[in-house]
């Protein structure tokens, strides 16, 4: 308490520096600048990295082309795992916790030392986790089961990320306490913070998981402990696996209110409902890590239902909220920026040219159609049992985690890199396709992926011709055909993920200098994007348009559902 | 949680007065609350419950 009252006694003018904004008017600290900017850079070079070794993967696993050897396809495929959901997307995290602390609230970071250490330890981890998988003696996937066992420098280095990323929420806390304390804002914090914090509560639940199993499973790899009981491994390890989804989510969706805000002047539809959303997640989302393990015979069948049914479908509800209230936002602002004509001219003449609005509206609709409902199917505890561990796993997280955080990150990044680095985008006749080149790739690879699995196609397996095995079996030539169009698709992808790489490094190397008089956006944002940093509600439901999209969503949903119980009454060979 | 709840009401300089904020919108505008739940849930429903349930599996000889 007493070290931020200090800050507190008018001292924040002479110890801190501050900028203003010229294009949104926010008090922009310089110590949160400089954070946000390092976090931000890490990220995109693991995912530059990582989404290297994911086209490796999808081209080996195109059994036309079958790129890389056997042990080369485990080492690569534990080195994207760990790249890009990890690395990538939590860097991207801590950078988004910053901007949504200190330069939403118009605060100052508090201790900004210790979130410098926080970033070491990142760096640290994420270096020695690459060096680790590269040398050949971690090849164990990012899940790392037990009884496999990876060289202890593996383990270790996830801990060290882990420690680092842990100190990153806590500043943010803590900034959050200084922005109150400091009065930089009143009464509620805005949406988009609110969004943030979801996000950091179901952090530290996931970093706390990941100490508890990773912790001993170290010491293991020491020869300090006999053995590491593998059910135990799998409940404690999926509670930081999954819930890291769920920090993915949470952060994106904040990010889609914010661009939203940023790029169409929306304000929430309603604050309470979409809080009380997040609330859901808060509460319930994370209960859903038991999704992993629907197919353990150790587990009771109660605890399976009441962990991913009951409570979760509370936090299903909670996302359905969001995927209303975020087109519909979008919606009413456009209404109010003249565009009424019918029930769609609000979608038709949004700026698509927009990297930052196309790959968020983009990121909201693959989200919901391809991840979200594909999500639901799995985690039923029946129907799970249909695609368990086939192909169909990866396909339904490349539709959240890369269709749907990804490229909400990235269409992020299309605001952040002006506003935080003070650099224009370069290229922008080429940064308008980005978002449009990566989404349909990563729509691709999802689908086909899940298309594969749907013809029993396993995960994480090098030949499917089974060439040499003592089962054979064989596969339908479709099953070949969808993991073609997924190497296809990869392609696309990767290429849409190198050109963002590009761009991104070669606005902040060279793009137009912002913080000279004058200076003007590429992508301009709204006039009213202000509304990002405030508390308040549209409080209009006249939205026809959004009613039809939504309404299409469910019944797409209701129907795949059913197809997927006329499936598994298929397959049920007792009559 | 009483020191978190003492620094809610502290802004009485606020345009709006903490005691016009409605019960749920306090709630919502206490981080360290909602961190408390967000973090007891899943730790009771989904670790515990289920390290208990394994714990519990009978050892074969
Ligand atoms: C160029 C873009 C990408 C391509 C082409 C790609 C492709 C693939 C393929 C083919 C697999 C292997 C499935 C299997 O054999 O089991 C895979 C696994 C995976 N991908 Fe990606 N991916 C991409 C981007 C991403 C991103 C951005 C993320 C996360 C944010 C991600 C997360 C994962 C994870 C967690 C796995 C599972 C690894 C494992 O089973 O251990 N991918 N990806
Ligand atoms: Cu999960």
């Amino acid at each position: 308490m007493t070290a931020i009252e200090i800050g507190h006694i008018g001292t924040s003018g002479a110890q801190y520096q501050y900028r203003t904004c010229k294009f949104t008017g926010r008090r922009v600290e310089r110590s949160a600048e400089l954070l946000i900017r390092a976090n931000a850079v890490a990220a995109v070079v693991f995912l530059a990295v990582g989404g290297l070794f994911g086209l490796l993967v999808a081209l080996t696993r195109w059994p036309a082309v079958q790129l890389l050897p056997a042990d080369w396809f485990y080492l690569v495929l534990t080195g994207h795992g760990a790249n890009v959901l990890l690395f990538w997307i939590i860097f991207f995290e801590i950078a988004l916790l910053y901007f949504a602390s200190a330069v939403i609230l118009g605060s100052r970071i508090a201790t900004p030392k210790f979130a410098w250490l926080g970033f070491l330890l990142m760096i640290v981890g994420a270096v020695m986790a690459n060096y680790a998988v590269l040398k050949g003696d971690s090849t164990v996937m990012f899940t790392s089961y037990p009884p496999m066992l990876a060289e202890h420098w593996f383990y270790l280095s996830l801990i060290l990320f882990a420690v680092g990323a842990l100190i990153g929420v806590i500043v943010f806390f803590a900034t959050l306490v200084v922005a109150k304390a400091e009065n930089t804002y009143n009464g509620s914090v805005p949406l988009v913070t609110f969004g943030a914090i979801t996000a950091a509560i179901i952090a530290v639940f996931t970093l706390a998981s990941g100490a508890i199993i990773l912790v001993p499973t170290w010491l293991w790899s020491l020869g300090l402990i006999s053995g590491i009981d593998t059910l135990m491994y799998k409940i404690v390890w999926w509670g930081m696996g999954h819930s890291s989804q769920q920090i993915n989510v949470a952060a994106h969706i904040s990010i889609w209110y914010a661009i939203a805000a940023m790029t169409v002047g929306a304000k929430p539809l309603s604050e309470k409902v979409s809080r009380f959303a997040f609330l859901m997640y808060i509460l319930f989302l994370q209960l859903a890590s038991a999704h992993h393990l629907l197919a353990e015979p150790g587990l009771s069948s109660a605890w399976k239902i009441v962990n991913t049914s009951y409570m979760m479908y509370l936090a299903v509800m909670a996302s359905m909220i969001h995927g209303l209230t975020v087109p519909g936002a979008v919606e009413a602002a456009q209404r109010r920026n003249g565009y009424t004509r019918g029930w769609f001219e609000w979608l038709t003449k949004a700026p698509w040219g927009n990297p930052a609005f196309s790959g968020m509206f983009m990121s909201l609709v693959m989200f919901g159609f391809i991840g979200g409902i594909t999500g639901v199917i799995l985690g039923t505890e029946q129907l799970n049992v249909l695609m368990h561990n086939t192909i169909y796993v990866p396909g339904h997280f490349h539709g959240t985690v890369v269709a749907g955080t990804t490229l909400a990150f990235m269409a992020m990044t299309y605001i952040v890199v002006p506003l935080i680095f003070q650099r224009d985008i370069i290229l922008p006749g080429l940064a308008k396709w980005q978002p449009y080149i990566f989404g349909l790739g990563a729509g691709g690879i999802s689908l086909f992926m899940m298309g594969a699995g749907t013809l029993g196609v396993p995960r994480r397996h090098w030949d499917i011709a089974m060439t040499d095995a003592a089962n054979a079996y064989e596969f339908s030539p479709a099953a070949y055909l969808m993991m073609g169009l997924n190497g296809i698709s990869a392609i696309f992808a990767a290429t849409g993920g190198l050109l963002f790489v590009l761009l991104i490094v070669g606005s902040v190397l060279f793009g137009r200098r912002l913080d000279v008089p004058g200076a003007k956006l590429n992508f301009p944002l709204h006039d009213d994007s202000k509304v990002v940093s405030q508390y308040g509600s549209e409080a209009t439901f006249k939205l026809p348009g959004t009613v039809t999209l939504v309404t299409i969503f469910f019944l797409t949903f209701i129907l795949y559902y059913f197809v997927n119980w006329k499936y598994l009454s298929e397959i049920w060979q007792f009559n | 949680m009483g020191k978190t709840d003492n620094d809610a009401q502290d802004n009485s300089d606020e345009p709006l007065a903490p005691a016009d904020t409605p019960a749920m919108q306090r709630i919502l505008d206490n981080p360290f609350l909602l961190l408390f739940i967000g973090v007891t849930m899943p730790t009771v429903l989904y670790l515990l419950w289920g390290v208990m349930e394994v714990a519990s599996i009978p050892v074969a000889y």
